[in-house]
This record gives structure tokens, sequence and C-alpha cells, in this order.
């Protein structure tokens, strides 16, 4: 009778868990389909910004970008042949990676002494003066465009490449600072203590410890940093002048659209493409600094 | 600064500093590793902040025009930027609460999948583009022509499920057999019996709107207990006559062809043959009108005109949310996956279900969350610029003003520097509050 028993049951048992597994699958299928709806919406717009920066422009105005996948000898190279050739866009293309790198660099340099100032040195009034630094983050740069405008034409760092870089490095710091100061605080005490009875300077132990030890905070930081200054449009309208990142080229072309589609499609693609590369190295980094705080 | 007192060490009494040179030498340090970053907002931000403001008070021409008030009065009652605050008025009101709520809906969404990260990953990839190329990008999609625009293509497939489009949409009567236009259709004007032929000729379409499957029309033959009838396209090339099945005129296929009785009631319908044949079988005895229905000439979907004027905000803010929706759902999800699991389980073996459980226990726990992610995309939205410039053609870009870009081309293109500062320390103002509440929230994790 045992045997009978053990071998009734075990099927039902079976049977019973197979169920069970086929209902959780059927019951989470609608979230996959909507989740999979959801993918591809996300991703159509910019595989069609791509499909039409490899469009003839007569192509542009009669067909649509789908179109390409039934009729793939639409697909032509020369939009990125001319786009290279074309003198504004390639020094535009320069002039972005110069004020991407430079107001990555600069505001993280500084923000790092302050960061280590307001974790680690001693002097009156710091969680104060830290407040208030902090408390920078709450104004908006429209309120600095018109006085800097002014600095700048009198200085004659108008439509020059170091005064966009400065205006970047001076908005980025609040949040560069808070960052910083706030990842700086946690490297164990005992590893400052001791440099500092071994005799080393300040300086010698914000670049020997502090620097290396807060590489992973730097990290998102330069990732923000670079995205934000690649990324900007109006800072370099108001004070760049003839110097003109990407976007303002672009900006440029848009008042004929679909005249300009074959230097305007390519010319954003390029543009997004180097963010986007960035951020699918460092995409570790970028969302701990996006939860490190979200306030730029 | 005053802040001596609540210097960590607190001073010996009646030690003079001097007398420190340990102390100072800190200080100095200190001093030294702040210096740049202290120049740099000094002189880019808090001298131009106070700038802007005193700035704001006077007119146009600089500081020797004192103008009190006025700026804000004009700020206030000029069009352009009334309409700006209203639509940064519409952007607060919609944007931070749907991608709040998005974000929060994709979140919980990914955790029951497997291949979360990679959903992720797409969805979070436009916050690494500029808001100005997702502006190009959303330009292309959102072109009028369903033909060309993504999005009204994707509309179009809507539209035609509940209005197809007829297989003409623009035609006149070839004689004076037959009336009506396009919008109440075509009747025959005699009426037939069993046995009678419709001749329904029409005239005046253009070639692109004659059917791929049209073949030369063909005069049917009569049928004795049934109507039969033809609906053409009554041209040929070099003239011809009129009312009259000839040579080079091709039929008209899928044309509804309606049968109505004395009342007026449709009896019958069919549908046109690719020559343009029709036939109405076992017709009782009695008089009857054979008609073209008016959804044969049903205009075909023209496109929502998602850049003009009436529409231009709505396209940019789906552009925008495209855009931001990764952010809030990253940010989102880190709180969800810092919900003890075990709190979850307890409220499932309790009997909740997963409605339950959500409303009740994971909403709640997140709210903190869910609260930084609203405060900042309110801020992100009160200033929004880049992108209403891209998505937005010139001819639309008044109907699409937001505050920024007022400020923008007061203070740049007009260079009246006194409105341009007005506008900009109003945007400072609505944002302060808001991002005050962050900065406690910053202050609560020093």
């Amino acid at each position: 009778m045992s045997t009978i028993t053990a071998d009734a049951g075990r099927p039902v048992v079976l049977e019973e868990s197979v169920a069970a597994k086929i209902l959780r699958v059927v019951g989470k299928t609608p979230v996959h389909i909507f989740l999979v709806a959801i993918g591809l919406l996300w991703l159509v717009p910019t595989l069609g910004l791509l499909v039409v920066s490899i469009l003839a422009p007569q192509s542009f105005t009669e067909l649509g970008w789908w179109k390409i996948f039934a009729h793939p000898s639409l697909a032509t190279w020369q939009n990125y042949h001319e786009i290279f050739q074309n003198h504004q866009i390639t020094s535009s293309l320069v002039t972005t990676l110069e004020i991407a790198v430079g107001g990555t660099v600069l505001p993280i340099i500084i923000a790092a002494l302050a960061g280590y100032a307001f974790a680690w040195l001693d002097f009156p009034g710091r969680d104060w003066l830290f407040v208030v630094v902090i408390g920078l983050l709450v104004v908006p740069l429209q309120m600095a465009l018109i006085p800097i405008f002014k600095l700048y034409n009198t200085l004659h760092l108008y439509g020059n490449v170091f005064g966009l870089i400065l205006f970047h490095t001076a908005f980025g710091l609040p949040f560069a600072v808070f960052l910083l100061r706030n990842f700086f605080v946690g490297i164990p005490k005992d590893i400052l203590e001791s440099a500092r009875i071994d005799g080393a300077s300040e300086a010698r132990i914000f670049l020997r410890l502090i620097l290396p030890l807060g590489l992973p905070a730097i990290a998102s930081l330069a990732i923000f940093q670079f995205l934000w200054t690649w990324n900007d449009l109006l800072v370099a309208l108001v004070f760049g002048g003839n110097t003109r990142p990407i976007t303002v080229a672009i900006f440029t072309q848009l008042r004929s659209f679909s005249a300009n589609i074959d230097i305007i499609a390519p010319a954003a693609f390029i543009s997004l493409a180097i963010p986007l590369a960035v951020f699918f190295a460092f995409q570790r980094y970028f969302v701990q600094g996006l939860l490190a705080g979200s306030v730029k | 600064m005053g802040g001596t007192s609540i210097a960590a060490e607190p001073p010996v009494p009646g030690a003079p500093q001097v007398a420190e040179p340990g102390r100072l030498r800190r200080y100095a340090v200190a001093g030294a590793f702040l210096a740049p970053a202290f120049v740099l907002l000094g002189v880019w931000i808090l001298y131009p902040a106070i700038y802007t403001i005193v700035r704001s008070f006077f007119g146009q021409s600089g500081f020797d025009d004192f103008a009190g008030i006025d700026n804000y009065k004009t700020l206030f009652s000029t069009s352009a930027i009334t309409t700006a605050i209203k639509n940064n008025a519409i952007w607060v009101a919609i944007v931070p609460a749907l991608i709040t709520a998005l974000g929060l809906i994709f979140a919980v969404l990914t955790e029951k999948v497997s291949w979360a990260v990679a959903f992720k990953t797409v969805v979070f990839m436009p916050m690494a583009i500029s808001l100005f190329a997702a502006g190009v990008i959303w330009r292309i999609m959102d072109r009028q022509e369903p033909q060309l625009g993504t999005v009204n293509a994707f509309v179009q497939v809507f539209h035609d499920m509940f209005h197809p489009p007829g297989a003409l949409s623009d035609a006149v009567p070839s004689t004076t057999n037959v009336s009506g236009s396009t919008t109440e259709g075509f009747v025959l004007r005699k009426p037939l019996g069993a046995g009678g032929v419709a001749l329904l000729g029409v005239t005046a379409i253009p070639p692109t709107d004659v059917p791929k499957s049209a073949v030369q029309a063909v005069a049917p033959k009569a049928d004795p207990h049934g109507i039969t009838g033809v609906v053409w396209r009554d041209f040929k090339p070099g003239g011809g006559t009129p009312g009259k099945v000839e040579s080079q005129e091709l039929g008209l296929p899928g044309v509804k062809v309606e049968l109505r009785d004395s009342s007026g009631k449709t009896v019958q319908s069919a549908t046109t043959a690719s020559n343009g044949t029709f036939a109405f079988k076992d017709v009782p005895s009695g008089q009857y009108r054979a008609a073209i229905g008016a959804s044969t000439f049903a205009k075909p979907f023209g496109g929502v005109s998602w850049l003009g004027s009436q529409l231009i905000t709505p396209a940019i803010i789906i552009a925008y949310i495209w855009v931001w929706a990764g952010f809030a759902m990253v940010v989102i999800a880190a709180g969800l996956a810092a919900i003890p699991r075990d709190v979850l389980e307890a409220a499932r073996t309790d009997g909740a279900g997963e409605w339950q459980v959500f409303r009740r226990v994971t909403v709640p726990l997140l709210a903190p969350v869910l609260s930084v992610v609203f405060i900042t995309m309110i801020i992100n939205v009160l200033k929004v610029f880049d992108i209403v410039l891209s998505v937005a053609p010139e001819s639309s870009q008044a109907d699409a003003n937001v505050i920024a870009l007022a400020m923008w081309r007061t203070a740049f293109t007009q260079f009246d520097f006194g409105l341009g500062s007005a506008i900009a320390v109003f945007l400072f103002v609505l944002v302060v509050p808001v991002l005050a509440l962050n900065v406690r929230r910053f202050r609560r994790e020093v």
C-alpha cells in the first residue's frame, strides 16, 4: 500500500509545481509585453535619428525613415563623408571637446581641494561655510548670464573657450564640493592621522591619499561634469560668440530644418554618440553619482 | 565670518590669537585649499546674483535709469512672458508627477523580470543625450505627414482602425444623372427596379487617388432578378462621352455602393470589383436608388500637427519625459532595492494581494525617494530651455515659450538687461523654495 501512495503522491506534487510555474510565467506575460513595448518606444527615436543621418536629404523629404528596412540601398555614407569635410562642424567638435575636458578637469581639482578642507582641515566657521556653498545650488545660472556677459566683454573672455570653462566650473562647484566632501569624510581617520604623525604635509596627504582613495567619487563627478558640459547649449549660446560647440553649430542650422537635415542629423548623432559611449563605459559611476544627490 | 563661536575647538579665554602660530598656519593651509573655489563661487555666482537683483530695478539703458519695480510690471504684462509663465505652470503641473509615476511603474515592474538591466539601460540611455539633441530627434519623430513622421504613423494605425479612409477622397459626378457631393454621398437620380443597370460615373479624381488595382471599366449586364451597375472614372484622355463606359476608362474598385428603398433606408450594400462593377442580387419588386455612401470619400488621416502652435507644448513634454523617465526609474529602483524584502514578504504572508502590497507597503516606504524625484523634476522643469529651442520650429516657438527661453530672448536677442534681469530673478524666486527643501535634505545627510 505504501508504494502506491508514494507513486500516487509524486505525480500530484509534480503536476502542482508545473502548474504553478506555468501560472507564474503566464501571469507575468503582460508585464513582459508591456516592458518590451516600452523598451521599443524608448529605442525607436534614437534609431530614427541614426537612420535619418544615413539617408540622402531627398529621401528624408519623401519617405519615412523606417522604409530603409525595406530598401537598404537608401543608406549612404555621403552625409558623414561631407560632415567631416565641413570645417564648421569639425572645428565645433574640437571646441566641444575642449570645453568638456576643461569643464571636467578644472572643477574636479578645485572641488577636491575644497572638499578636503571641508572634510579634514580645521578652521573657524567650517560647517557654516559648507552650508553656504551648498546653498549656492539654489542660484539658477540665468542669474549670472547678464553680469558675466558684461564681465567677459571687459576681460575679453567673450568668445573664448576658457571663459566657457570657467563658467561651467563655477556652476559645477557647489554640487562637486558637496559630493566630494561627503565622500572624503568617509575615509578612515586613522589613515590620515598616521600620515600626519609621519610628518606628511597637507598637500602631500591630499595628493597621495585623498585623491587615490576618492577615485570612485571623482569618477562619478567626472562623468557628470563631462556630460553636463558636452551637452550644454545655453552657456555657449550666450558667451561663445564665434566659438561654437556642436550644440550651437546645430542650432544655427535649425531654421531650415528639412533643407539642412543632411547636416543636422549626422551632427546630432555624433554629438550624442560620444556621451552615449561615455555612459556605456562608465554607467556604474554615472548611476552612483546620480544617487548621491540628484540636484543640478 | 562670525563662526568662531561654533568652531570645533573653543578658543582659550584671553589667549591672543597671534600667539598661536600653529593654528594660524593651519588656517592659512585651509585658506589655500579653499581659495580657488571661493574665488570662482564669489566672482561667477555670488557677485552676479547680487548684480542681477540690483540690475532688475533699472531700465534698459543702465544704472542711470532707475525704474523701481517697472520691469516686474512689464514682466507680468508682456504677452510673450505671460505665455511663458503659463506654459511653465503647465509643465510644473504635469511633468514632475508624470515622470515620477512612470519611474515608479517601471521600477516596480522591472523587479519582476530577469532582463531588468537591459530594460533599465534602454530607458536610462536618453539621460546621457543632451536635451537639445533629444529635441532634434523628436522634431524628426513629430513630422506631420503620417508617411514621414513616426508618431503620426503610429497614430494612423489606431485612427484607421476606427475611421478607415475611403477608397476615394475627391470626386464629382460626371453627369447630371448622378447628384450629391463627397460629404453626403452620390445618388443616381433615376429610381431602378429589378433588371436595372446603374451607371455611376464620377470624375475629377487625381490619378494618385485611383486605387492601384483598378482595371478597364466594364458596362455590366442586366440581371432580371437584381440590380447591377458600375462605378468608374468617367474620364477619357483626349475626350469622350460623359455617362458612357469607354475604353481607357478605369473601374473604381473598393467603392461601397448602397441600395436604398423609397424611404431612404439602405437595404443592400455591395463593394465594387476591380473593373468597377457591382451587383445586388434578388431585389424584391419596387423602386430603389443606387448610391455611393459618403464613407467612400472619407479623407485619409492627415496627421496630427504636433509641431503646430496648438500642440507644441505637449509635443515638447513628450520628448522631455522620454529623456527624464529613466532618471526617475533608476533613483526609485535604488530606493526599492533598499526596502527590506521581509517587510514585503510579511505583508504577502498576511494575505495582501500584489496591489495592496504596492499601495500600502511599497509606496509609503518609498515616499522619501519619490519626493526627491518629484522635487528634482520641478526644479528641472522650471529651468527647461534647450529642448524647447530644438523641438519647436520658429513658427510655433512663441506658443512654446518658457521662462528660461523668455529670459534669454529678452536679454540676448533684444538686449534688454533690465527686464532680462527681472525674469532671471523671477525664476530664482520660483526655484528657491523648491530647492530649499532639497538643501534641507542635504544638511540632514551632512
